[in-house]
């Protein structure tokens, strides 16, 4: 009950948050500007567009613009849970919070949740937007549009999960900064691991697979754009052979089971690990 | 409700690092009592706070609140607290920063609304209450904070510096509650520096000191022992030295000054000084103030 409270505490201090409305606003003219260039890209030189060459197209732009939707929720996530319990701790609101008969664990996952669900309530009607924009104007879904949206919703977790784990014991600027670099190097590193496999290098592979167990918004951005990829490209690709797996915005398959189930238990382990992390500080 | 000391602790300790910030806190504050918690900047007083709310973990030794082991949920549950550094969440009303307190509190939500209209009138904040906390002042949001601290009637406050931020009429107006909290038989704890504050409100007070309590006791055994000051001729040195018996003998000339005297004793000194054939033109007795029993005893200390 009392991680309901703090959940919705938290919600509501990000909803009534300026940058919220700013993200917001900002997101949804960028989906209109997007809207709007997806509807121009009909022709080939002089020529109208095939409708095959139409969906190549629109379905590889749709990747990119995914690709700035999971960028903008990896930060926003980072951003939001950078300073959520390092920020009450210096500014003395939990003090009076945790004063209360609430354990630390409540507080903590509260925050969590109340960070989560405001980037679900975020992403879930913005890309679903973007997607049913796409569809209005050049009459294309991709494949999976539910786990795109669910895959960039669980790399948002990771990241938030993370900043919230180094918010129990940094400052906000310097767990978001760090939390920042590590999505970077993570997002490089399977990068790495795709050049590895379409070098077939073992070495490489191995970095690609180490960084993705590590840290797994890689691999859940790899479920995205798998999500995205119109069977078409998909079959292409195969043909290419393994060259085609150097593309970092190119994924042929979705993430294994045992990697998803890997996923939900980094998320558990990450929220254990700061709580633990919480409730052994001072406050 | 039990019937053991509100707060009790027992050899309670902290250290950050080399850093000793209580030094083996031994001490028991009865039920009902405001209990005055007096020490200079750095004394260790806020650490001592924390450590029987469960913001900070004892390095050493134990505290039961309300009878229950200090760093459990149940310490807390029937306990108000103003902390030191108050700050309350800015986006919110002080309507919605109660709701908020009155839900932690795990108060019945149908005397929700009674609740936060009573905490709100005794802090002077009804005209207030739907005002952003953003736009309050230091005052203001201390008088929140006093409250925040007062919902769901505890039977022990915790106030730490409670009318740092607030004017004379302000500290008035807290006195006034402190003393109705009393009376409603709450048990206050009062952590402060300002001596005035805890000398008008105060039934126990404990000095502490570089994490140790260097006095303890009611107002009347602190401040006990008077100094008497005596315009006195024609005593011999003998006899002066036999005053020692009622207290210290400081000889100043024409004045003798008696430290640590009680004033029950005045009229047998005068007859004393006149039996050895001393000529008494004024005696002055003066009580001695907090502050004085204050930094004689921080004088000692160091």
């Amino acid at each position: 009950m009392l991680i309901l409270t703090i959940a919705r505490l938290t919600v509501l201090e990000m909803l009534r948050r300026r940058l919220f409305l700013v993200l917001l606003g900002l997101t949804l003219l960028v989906i209109a500007f997007t809207s709007w260039g997806f509807g121009q890209i009909t022709t080939v030189g002089t020529r109208p567009m095939t409708r095959v060459e139409q969906i190549a197209v629109v379905s590889q732009l749709l990747v990119l613009v995914g690709f700035m939707f999971s960028f903008t929720l990896a930060f926003s996530a980072v951003f939001a849970g950078a300073p959520s319990l390092s920020g009450d701790v210096e500014s003395g609101t939990a003090l009076a919070i945790l004063a209360r008969p609430i354990s630390r664990a409540e507080f903590v996952i509260g925050k969590w949740l109340g960070v989560v669900t405001t980037i679900f309530l975020y992403a879930i009607p913005t890309t679903a937007l973007q997607l049913f924009m796409v569809d209005r104007i050049v009459q294309y879904v991709p494949p999976h549009p539910i786990e795109f949206i669910a895959f960039i919703s669980a790399e948002a977790m990771v990241s938030l999960t993370l900043a919230l784990a180094l918010s129990t014991r940094l400052a906000g600027m310097v767990g978001g900064v760090i939390a920042l670099i590590l999505w970077g190097v993570a997002w490089i590193g399977g990068i790495v691991g795709s050049v590895g496999l379409a070098l077939q290098n073992t070495t490489a592979q191995h970095v690609g697979t180490a960084t993705r167990l590590l840290l797994p918004t890689d691999g859940m951005w790899r479920g995205a754009i798998w999500a995205l990829e119109p069977e078409g490209i998909v079959a292409a690709a195969r043909a290419a052979g393994p060259a085609a797996a150097g593309n970092p915005f190119f994924a042929a398959d979705p993430p294994e089971a045992l990697y998803i189930a890997w996923v939900v238990a980094w998320i558990a382990l990450g929220l254990g690990i700061a709580i633990w992390s919480f409730t052994q500080r001072e406050i | 409700m039990t019937d053991g000391p509100a707060i009790a602790t027992h050899g309670l300790a902290k250290r950050y690092g080399n850093l000793v910030a209580l030094a083996g806190l031994t001490m028991t504050i009865p039920r009902g009592s405001v209990f005055g918690f007096l020490g200079p900047n750095g004394a260790g007083k806020t650490t001592a706070v924390k450590l029987l709310l469960g913001l900070a973990r004892p390095s050493g030794g134990s505290a039961e609140v309300l009878g229950q082991p200090i760093g459990e949920r149940r310490s807390r549950r029937r306990v108000g607290y103003l902390p030191e550094l108050f700050r309350y969440q800015p986006w919110m009303s002080a309507r919605e920063v109660l709701a908020l307190h009155c839900r932690l509190a795990d108060i019945d939500r149908a005397a929700w609304a009674r609740e936060i209209d009573d905490a709100l009138a005794v802090v002077g904040l009804s005209d207030r209450a739907n005002s952003r906390v953003g736009t309050f002042s230091k005052g203001m949001q201390q008088r929140l904070g006093l409250g925040v601290a007062l919902l769901g009637d505890p039977e022990v406050v915790l106030l730490d510096e409670p009318t740092s931020a607030l004017d004379p009429v302000g500290r008035h107006d807290v006195r006034e509650i402190i003393r109705t909290l009393r009376d409603r038989g709450m048990t206050v704890f009062l952590n402060s520096h300002l001596l005035s504050e805890v000398e008008q409100v105060c039934d126990r007070v404990a000095i502490v000191d570089h994490g140790k309590v260097i006095a303890e006791g009611t107002l009347d055994e602190l401040l006990g022992a008077d100094t008497v000051r005596v315009r006195v001729t024609d005593l011999t040195r003998e006899a002066r030295q036999e005053l020692a018996a009622f207290g210290a003998v400081a000889d100043e000339g024409e004045w003798l000054v008696i430290r640590g005297m009680k004033n029950e004793r005045l009229p047998d000194l005068v007859a004393q000084i006149v039996r050895a054939g001393g000529r008494v033109y004024a005696v002055e007795p003066a009580h001695e103030s907090l502050e004085d029993r204050f930094l004689s005893l921080l004088g000692g200390d160091r």
